[in-house]
């Protein structure tokens, strides 16, 4: 089935998750995610998904909730967005740690203060280290694929990690685009069921959770490292299953006429696109540039994201967070880390932009790259530049 | 004299027309006026919803800070100058669901302050989702088979053995500013739990279902100091709906407590580093 319908794409993402046959949803409302939980909702509800939505008092209770569900085996979805993502902190860290593979869409939002609902990446970078695979995505199709991408990941039992889709709140979250939704059948045939090994089972007691001595704690984060970095295969596994399955491919790192091309800019997101328009038209100007986007921002991509951009000599980067006081972009930062010991390196200029809700247009985009050239050439003072304040 | 006109503010109201947010606001302003209270006297904290909107749309000191954490940032900074008049503002969502913990805190340590809880069993903020004082059986988009069990915020702050505890109607604005200026003379933490009807996303309980079934406690007689009838008056929802004072008691405020805010509040206190130096050296 390749027919394309216009559908929101918060409804769509709940649809992929009923596609997935999802056996819980817990999750609380806030702006901009609410339409995903709701539709879900209206599913369970209308007995179009065989699922227990349980509607709490809080993201924390919410996150708390998945893990129970998790534990026992249950496929497990909730969404979220901003303060709701930070509330649920320090549960995220538990259901990397218990490895729990809870999937969850995170409609990215600034966060307070001051209070905006408006869309940038200050959510996502507060939860970083958190041990959840994290991929993002630029528009409507690519949430529903890799919402569907998410469970088989997750539920893989070489992986077992959480795994967070992140989509633009608004910019995504609240657009009707067309959009090709897969066939139950095929999405069936695709995400096999959820075999979680050591699940909560009466029968078959499990202890969760138990306490770390100094002797145990190292080797326990040892082995979730060792996890997390192993499951780059497995990601990649899956997209190019889903490649095979339904024709759209997916990659860690993805490139747009960037081969050969001296200047790169980097993005994430549903910016990527607006950023690509950007580089068409330098391009038609004249000018050597190109665009690589991170798709998969935990595990960090090493291998790929060096091989993109190992001939060019700019590396622009666009981080829609502020790590206030910082060397530069959060993006910017983990980019120059992964840089800096080889031998033969892009110039990295760090440019924060498109902060709680504020657009980046084509025009400046183009003017961000064109200041990121001639910032490479003549140096600067600032660790990173904030791009479109009103003085 | 303070008049209303000291409370008008120009930022343009972004509730819908006909919300019961107007009546609450027109009557923390007359109950404001009434007790003379000077803006700059006041301190309305709030959290994130439709409810704490409010202080945006009146005059006086304003912070607003998180979803359900009002009452964390209040009792701060109560402590730090309790000669502020400070006034809470939240909805059910954040005072009820996500800032639950923090009325029983706030309630138990008697925090003197006042706590209006504009509750319109239902979250507005977010377009129309079960609260958790939704009645059983309301029908919403994250409930569409109907709610669950509602919550008794009464019941609960009864049993934080609260000092005083009111319920108000956003359709009586008289009635309603006569319970926040009680509430605001009473020394110690006052909760009013305000009916508030929601005209967007609350078809149930509408300005007429409630009109037709408060009722003044204090016409009938009833004696706010007696804690068992408290909890029997606390119990009542359905045909008839209490109004009024439910129950107040005097027990001392936190800040009596404490002999560093006994004398002052901190913000009077003088800074001595001699003192401080003196224990450094110590070390």
């Amino acid at each position: 089935m390749t027919t394309r319908i216009g559908i929101e794409v918060s409804i769509a993402v709940a649809d992929a998750v009923q596609l997935c046959n999802a056996d819980v949803v817990a999750a609380y409302p806030i702006t901009p995610q609410t339409h995903i939980v709701e539709h879900l909702a209206e599913l369970v509800a209308n007995g179009e998904l065989d699922a227990e939505y349980i509607p709490v008092e809080s993201e924390h209770s919410a996150m708390s909730a998945c893990l129970g569900s998790a534990a026992t085996g249950a496929r497990t979805f909730t969404a979220t967005s901003s303060q709701g993502l930070v509330l649920m902190d320090e549960v995220l860290f538990v259901a990397s740690g218990m490895r729990l593979p809870i999937v969850m869409a995170v409609a990215n939002r600034a966060l307070s203060s001051p209070l905006s609902i408006w869309g940038d990446h200050s959510d996502v970078m507060s939860v970083r280290d958190t041990g959840w695979i994290q991929i993002f995505v630029e528009n409507g199709q690519q949430a529903v694929d890799n919402t569907i991408c998410a469970f088989r990941i997750a539920e893989d039992n070489r992986v077992l990690l959480p795994t967070m889709i992140h989509l633009d709140g608004f910019n995504l979250t609240h657009v009707i685009e067309p959009i090709i939704m897969p066939e139950e059948s095929e999405v069936a045939k695709f995400l096999p069921p959820n075999k979680f090994p050591l699940p909560l089972n009466p029968d078959k007691p499990v202890a969760m959770g138990s306490f770390a001595a100094p002797g145990i704690f190292i080797e326990a984060k040892w082995a979730q490292e060792q996890n997390m970095k192993a499951s780059k295969k497995v990601i990649m596994e899956v997209w190019n299953e889903f490649y095979k399955a339904f024709g759209r491919q997916y990659l860690p790192v993805e490139k747009y006429k960037s081969d050969g091309a001296k200047v790169l800019i980097l993005t994430m997101g549903s910016f990527s696109e607006t950023a690509s328009v950007a580089v068409d038209e330098l391009i038609d100007e004249g000018k050597d540039v190109g665009q690589v986007r991170l798709r998969l921002w935990r595990p960090f991509p090493f291998d790929e994201f060096r091989q993109a951009v190992k001939d060019a000599d700019v590396l622009v980067v666009l981080d829609r967070a502020v790590s206030v006081g910082g060397p530069a972009g959060p993006v910017a930062s983990e980019v120059k880390s992964a840089l800096y010991n080889l031998a033969k390196k892009p110039k990295v200029v760090s440019f924060i932009a498109g902060l709680g809700g504020r657009d980046i247009t084509v025009k400046g985009f183009k003017d961000i790259i064109t200041k990121g050239i001639e910032i490479a050439r003549t140096g600067s003072k600032n660790e990173y530049e904030i791009y479109g304040v009103r003085e | 004299m303070v008049t209303l006109n000291d409370y008008a503010s120009t930022v343009p109201i972004a509730w819908c027309p006909g919300c019961g947010n107007f009546g609450i606001l027109q009557a923390v302003k007359k109950a404001l006026v009434a007790l003379n209270l000077e803006p700059q006297r006041v301190l309305f904290v709030s959290g994130i919803g439709q409810a704490p909107k409010l202080p945006h749309y009146t005059r006086g000191n304003l912070f607003n800070g998180l979803h359900g954490r009002t009452l964390p940032a209040a009792t701060g900074a109560k402590i730090a100058n309790h000669d502020l008049t400070v006034i809470g503002i939240d909805g059910d969502g954040g005072a009820y669901g996500e800032g639950v913990g923090h009325l029983l805190a706030a309630s138990r340590r008697n925090i003197d302050m006042t706590y209006l809880v504009h509750n319109n069993q239902v979250y507005g903020l977010t377009k129309g989702q079960a609260s958790p004082t939704s009645d059983t059986g309301f029908i919403t988009k994250t409930t569409p088979n109907g709610a669950g069990l509602p919550l008794n915020p009464l019941m609960l702050a009864l049993a934080s053995d609260i000092s005083f505890l009111a319920r108000g109607f956003a359709g009586d604005i008289e009635h309603l500013s006569g319970l926040i200026q009680a509430g605001i003379q009473h020394r110690g933490f006052a909760l009013i739990d305000i009916l508030q009807p929601c005209v967007s996303f609350n078809h149930t309980n509408t300005f007429a279902w409630y009109k037709e079934r408060v009722y003044k406690v204090e016409s009938e007689g009833y004696n706010h100091a007696d804690k068992a009838a408290a909890l029997i008056k606390a119990q009542e929802w359905g045909e008839r709906i209490p109004i009024g004072i439910i129950y107040r008691q005097e027990r001392p405020v936190f800040e009596e407590q404490l002999p560093q805010l006994k004398a002052m509040p901190l913000v009077k206190q003088p800074i001595d580093p001699m003192r401080i130096g003196a224990l450094l050296d110590e070390f």
